[in-house]
C-alpha cells in the first residue's frame, strides 16, 4: 500500500502520431493527483499507460522501486475506476465487488468480509443483491468505486469518473471520493477537464496541453500563479490585456493605454526592461468598480448579470476590449448599462507574463 | 523501443489456428476448384474450354439469365410484401401480433424446396386446388411450373427477411422524427415514402441483398419446381451427379463463374450500402397507435393473407402426414393413419440422429469460431486478424453447391479422407452458416464496451478468465439468438449437403428430398413434419429463454 508513482521520460506514439512527447512527474505515496486538461491533451492517454493499457513507447514508469513498463495490467495491483464506470451487467452488486478477490488466493469468508466492508463504506450495502441495470448513476458510481477499492490497490486510477453524473451529485460525489481517498490514503490518480472538479478533490494538479505538462501545482498555486498563460487562461476565468513595462527609479509596473503607471510589487526586476511589451491575466474579481471616477482603466458597463452571490459586469474598455468584471452583490441598485466607470487593479493578485504568454513576469 | 516483444498470449495461437482452418478447409478446397475449372477433361491440360463452352452455348448461358431473373423477382417481390407489413406491424397496433410475428418467422423456416414441393401438391398438374377448380368450375390454372412457380416459393420463403430487418430499422426511428414530419405537414403516404423509406435504406438493401444471394443460390426450389426452367446451382449439380455424363470440370468452371458473380453483386451492394449508410438510435420508440377502422381492417386482411398464403404449404404437408398411404407410401387414400411415421421412426430414424449430431456439432463449432473471431476482429485489430475478417465473409458470396463441390475435391483423398464421413457435412454447414454468426457476433461485441474488459485486467483477471468470466457470459443472449437462427438453417441445409451425404449420414432434411425425389410423398411429408417440429419447439425455446425476442438472422 501507499507507493509513490515515478514517471521518467515518457512516449507515446500513436499510429505515427506522438502523443506524449517527454513526460516526467513524480508523484507522492498517498497523494491524490490530478492530471487536468483539455480534451485530446494527453490525460487519459497517461493515466493508460499507467494502468497498463496501452503501449509504452519510451520512458520508464515505476510504481515504488519496482519499474511496470512490461507488467501485464492484471499483475499491477490497481484499482480503476471507468469514465462509465464499466459495471459487469450480468453481474450481482455483489458479485461486482468481489470480482477483483476471486482473483486472488482468498477464502470464501475473506472474500465476504471483505467485500461487505467496502459496500458499507460506499454505502451500499443495501443494493448488494440487485443487478447493476436497476441502480441510478450515482449508485453505480459508488458500486464501481467500491469494486475498485475492495482489492486494496496500490494505486487508484480514475479517468473521468464523474463526467456521466448530472451536477449536484457530480458535487456530491466529489467529495465522498475525496473523502475515502483521505480516510484510506491510497495514492491516486485522477483524470478530468473539469477544474474545478480538479481544485476541489486534489492535493496536486498537473495542467496538460498537447501531451506536455504546463505546471504542476497545487489548486491555490495554479489559480493564483499559473506558470503561463495557457494555465491562467485554463484555470478559472480571466481577462488578458496588452500593456507595456515601465522600470524606472521609482519602480517597476506596467503602463496603462492611458499612460497612467500602474506599479506591481510583484514583478521580478531582472527579468523585465522598460517599454518591453508583455500581457497582463487579471481575473475578474481582480479588478475594483470605482463608481467615483477617481482612478484606473475607464470603462463602460455593456451589461450585467445577477448570480446571486455575486454580480458580473461586462464592460468595454475605451480600447474596444470587453472585460468581466465579478463583484460581491450589493443590496444598492446594480449599476445600469451605458454607465462610464473606471476600474482599479487588485495588483498584488494580477499575472504579467512575457508576449507569447510562455513565461511569467511575476515572483 | 523499450517494450519487448508481445508474449505468445492465448489470443495469438488463437489467430494462429483460425487462419490455418481457414486456409484448410476453405481457400484450399476453393483453390481446387479454380485449377479443375481450366483443366480440360480428357488431356489434363490446361484450357478453357469450359469457359467457352458455358459463354458459347445458349443453353448454359441462359442458366445465368435465368438465375438472375428470378433473384432479381425475388428480391423485388420480397420487398413489395415485407416492407409494407413492417411498417404496418410496427407503426399500428395490429390484433394478435405477437403470434402473427412468430408465424411469419415460421413460414421462413423451412427449406425452400419443401414449399416448392407443397405448391406441386397444391397448384401443380394433379394438385388439389388444381384439380377443384377444373373439376367444379371449369376453369383452368395458369401453370405453377417454371419461373412464377420459382419466384412464388422463394418469394413465400424469403419475404420474413426483409420483414425483420425492416421491423429492426423501423424500432431504430426515433418517434420524435415521425413527429417532427407530421409538424411540418407531412404524414400518411408522403411520409412512408419520404421519411420513413429512407430511414430504413440501408436495411433494405441489405435485407434486398440477402434475399437476392438466397434465391441465386437456391439449387431445391427450382430443381423441384422449375422443370425445364433452368438456373445455374442446378446445372452445378447436375454436371456434378448428373445422370447423363458427369464433368467435374466443368462443374468447377460454373463455380467459378456463379462465385464471380455474386461477389460483383456482393460488391456493388456495399457500394449502394455506403452511400446510403447513417447511425440512428431511438430514444423513444415509435409506440403503435391504434389505425382507423376501414385502414385498420385492411391493414388486418393484408397481414394475415401474407401469412395464411405463406404458411399454409407448410400446415397442408403436415395434414398430408397424418394420412393414409398406399404401401409403398407413394399415394393418398381416403383415411388417416400413422402408418406414415411408424415407418419413418422404423426405417429412417437414424436420419433424425443424424440431424441432431451433425447440425448440433456444427452448431457448437459454429459458436465457438464465432466468438473467437469476433473477439480477434473487434479487439484485437492486427493485420492478421483483418485478413480473418475478409475471410469469414468470404463463404457469404459462395453458393452452397460450390462449397459442396470445392470440399469433395479437397478431401476425396487418401492422404486427408473426409469424403463420407459425417465431418465432411460439419465442415460445409460451418463454413455456409458462419459468415451470418460472425457478423451478429460482431455487432454484439462492438456494443460492448473495451472499459469493461479493463476493468476485469485491472481486477487481476488474466485475458482468458476474462474472456470466459466477462466476455462471453455479457455476449450470451445476442449469440443465443444467433444461434438459434443458425440452427434453423442448419438443419434445412441442403445444397451442399446433398452433395456431401452418404447412406450413413443422411440428415432429416435430406431424407426428405430423397423420399420427394423417390415419390413416395406420405414418408416425405412425415418427416417434413418432423423437421417442422424441430423448428418450432427451438423457436419455443428461443422465446422462453430471450429477453427481448429479438432474432438474428
Amino acid at each position: 500500500m501507499n507507493v509513490g508513482i515515478k514517471i521518467d521520460h515518457a512516449v507515446k506514439i500513436y499510429k505515427g502520431f506522438t502523443a506524449i512527447h517527454d513526460l516526467s512527474l513524480d508523484i507522492k505515496p498517498g497523494e491524490f493527483f490530478t492530471l487536468l486538461g483539455p480534451s485530446g491533451c494527453g490525460k487519459t492517454t497517461l493515466l493508460r499507460m499507467i494502468a497498463g493499457f496501452n503501449s509504452i513507447e519510451g520512458g520508464k514508469f515505476y510504481f515504488g522501486d519496482r519499474l511496470i513498463n512490461d507488467l501485464d495490467p492484471s499483475k499491477r495491483n490497481i484499482g480503476m475506476v471507468f469514465q462509465n464506470y464499466a459495471i459487469f451487467p450480468h453481474l450481482t452488486v455483489r458479485k461486482n465487488v468481489a470480482f477483483g478477490l476471486q482473483n486472488r488466493k482468498m477464502s470464501k469468508e475473506q472474500i465476504q468480509a471483505q467485500t461487505d466492508k467496502f459496500l458499507k463504506l460506499m454505502k451500499i450495502d443495501e443494493y448488494a443483491d440487485r443487478m447493476p441495470e436497476q441502480l441510478s448513476g450515482g449508485q453505480q458510481q459508488r458500486v464501481a468505486l467500491a469494486r475498485a477499492l475492495a482489492i486494496e490497490p496500490d494505486v487508484l486510477l480514475m479517468d473521468e469518473p464523474l463526467s456521466n453524473l448530472d451536477a449536484k451529485l457530480r458535487v456530491e460525489m466529489r467529495e465522498a471520493i475525496k473523502e475515502i481517498q483521505n480516510s484510506l490514503g491510497i495514492t491516486t490518480v485522477y483524470v478530468t477537464h473539469d477544474q474545478e472538479e480538479a481544485m476541489a478533490v486534489s492535493d496536486r494538479i498537473a495542467v496538460m496541453n498537447k501531451g506536455d505538462i504546463q505546471q504542476i501545482g497545487t489548486p491555490k498555486a495554479l489559480y493564483q500563479r499559473p506558470e503561463n498563460l495557457f494555465v491562467a487562461t485554463f484555470i478559472g476565468r480571466t481577462n488578458v490585456i496588452n500593456s507595456k513595462i515601465y522600470k524606472d527609479a521609482s519602480g517597476v509596473g506596467i503602463v496603462t493605454d492611458e499612460g497612467e503607471k500602474v506599479p506591481v510589487a510583484a514583478l521580478i526586476p531582472e527579468l523585465v526592461e522598460d517599454g518591453q511589451e508583455v500581457v497582463v491575466s487579471i481575473r475578474p474579481e481582480e479588478f475594483v468598480i470605482d463608481q467615483n471616477n477617481t482612478k484606473g482603466i475607464s470603462a463602460t458597463v455593456v451589461y450585467s448579470t445577477f448570480l446571486g452571490l455575486n454580480t458580473h459586469y461586462f464592460c468595454d474598455l475605451d480600447n474596444g476590449q470587453r472585460v468581466e468584471i465579478i463583484q460581491e452583490s450589493k443590496i444598492d441598485d446594480i449599476i445600469q448599462n451605458g454607465t462610464k466607470l473606471k476600474l482599479d487593479i487588485k495588483t498584488e493578485k494580477i499575472n504579467i507574463y512575457t508576449k507569447d504568454g510562455s513565461k511569467a513576469l511575476v515572483k | 523501443m523499450t517494450r519487448k516483444l508481445k508474449k505468445f498470449d492465448f489470443w495469438v495461437v488463437a489467430s494462429i489456428v483460425v487462419l490455418a482452418l481457414y486456409i484448410l478447409f476453405m481457400l484450399y478446397p476453393m483453390l481446387k476448384v479454380l485449377i479443375q475449372s481450366f483443366v480440360d477433361s480428357e488431356t489434363g491440360k490446361f484450357s478453357l474450354m469450359h469457359f467457352q463452352k458455358f459463354f458459347s452455348q445458349p443453353y448454359y448461358f441462359g442458366t445465368l439469365l435465368n438465375s438472375f431473373k428470378v433473384a432479381v423477382a425475388s428480391a423485388f417481390f420480397a420487398l413489395l410484401i415485407g416492407i409494407p407489413l413492417a411498417y404496418f406491424y410496427n407503426v399500428y397496433r395490429i390484433r394478435g401480433a405477437k403470434t402473427l410475428q412468430m408465424l411469419i418467422i415460421l413460414s421462413s423456416m423451412s427449406a425452400p424446396f419443401l414449399g416448392a414441393y407443397s405448391w406441386i401438391l397444391l397448384l401443380g398438374r394433379s394438385g388439389v386446388i388444381t384439380k377443384f377448380l377444373e373439376g367444379l368450375l371449369g376453369i383452368t390454372m395458369p401453370s405453377i411450373y417454371g419461373f412464377k412457380g420459382i419466384v412464388l416459393v422463394l418469394v413465400s420463403k424469403l419475404y420474413p427477411l426483409v420483414f425483420l430487418y425492416v421491423s429492426g430499422a423501423i424500432k431504430n426511428i426515433d418517434s420524435s422524427l415521425l413527429e417532427a414530419s407530421a409538424n411540418m405537414g407531412r404524414t400518411g403516404l408522403k411520409r412512408f415514402f419520404t421519411v420513413v423509406i429512407p430511414l430504413c435504406m440501408p436495411s433494405i438493401l441489405a435485407a434486398a441483398l440477402m434475399v437476392f444471394m438466397r434465391a441465386l443460390a437456391d439449387f431445391g426450389t427450382p430443381m423441384m419446381i422449375g422443370e425445364g426452367y433452368m438456373t445455374f446451382p442446378v446445372i452445378i449439380y447436375t454436371s456434378y451427379v448428373g445422370e447423363v455424363g458427369t464433368d467435374h470440370n466443368f462443374a468447377s468452371a460454373v463455380s467459378i463463374i456463379a462465385v464471380v458473380i455474386t461477389l460483383i453483386v456482393f460488391l456493388a451492394q456495399s457500394y449502394a450500402t455506403k452511400k446510403t449508410t447513417f447511425s440512428m438510435s431511438a430514444m423513444h420508440h415509435i409506440e403503435r397507435k391504434e389505425a382507423k377502422t376501414l385502414p385498420s381492417i385492411l391493414m388486418h386482411i393484408y397481414s394475415y393473407g401474407v401469412v395464411a398464403v405463406s404458411i399454409f404449404p407448410q400446415i397442408y404437408l403436415i395434414y398430408l402426414s397424418f394420412r393414409k398411404t398406399s404401401s409403398n407410401g407413394n399415394a393418398f387414400k381416403p383415411g388417416f393413419s400413422l402408418d406414415s411415421y411408424k415407418y419413418v421412426f422404423e426405417n429412417m430414424g437414424s436420419s433424425i440422429w443424424n440431424t441432431i449430431r451433425i447440425c448440433g456439432g456444427a452448431l457448437i463449432l459454429i459458436i465457438i469460431m464465432a466468438i473467437l473471431i469476433s473477439y480477434l476482429v473487434v479487439r484485437r485489430n492486427n493485420a492478421i486478424n483483418r485478413v480473418i475478417d475478409t475471410m469469414s465473409m468470404i463463404p457469404y458470396i459462395i453458393p452452397g453447391a460450390v462449397i459442396g463441390i470445392a470440399l469433395i475435391l479437397a478431401f476425396n483423398n487418401p492422404k486427408f479422407p473426409l469424403v463420407g464421413t459425417a465431418w465432411i457435412l460439419i465442415i460445409s454447414m460451418c463454413i455456409r452458416r458462419i459468415p451470418y454468426t460472425i457478423r451478429s457476433s460482431v455487432a454484439i461485441l462492438g456494443q460492448i464496451p473495451m472499459s469493461i474488459d479493463e476493468a476485469s485486467e485491472s481486477l487481476g483477471a488474466g485475458k482468458l478468465k476474462t474472456l470466459i468470466k466477462v466476455t462471453i457470459p455479457m455476449m450470451l443472449n445476442g449469440i443465443f439468438s444467433g444461434a438459434v437462427m443458425s440452427w434453423v438453417t442448419l438443419i434445412t441445409e441442403l445444397s451442399s449437403s446433398l452433395l456431401l451425404y452418404t447412406f450413413r449420414t443422411m440428415t432429416l432434411n435430406i431424407a426428405v428430398y430423397v423420399m420427394v425425389a423417390k415419390g413416395s410423398d406420405g414418408r416425405a411429408c412425415a418427416m417434413a413434419t418432423i423437421l417442422t417440429l424441430f423448428t418450432v419447439i427451438t423457436l419455443l425455446i428461443f422465446n422462453k429463454f430471450s429477453k427481448d425476442g429479438e432474432i438474428m438472422m
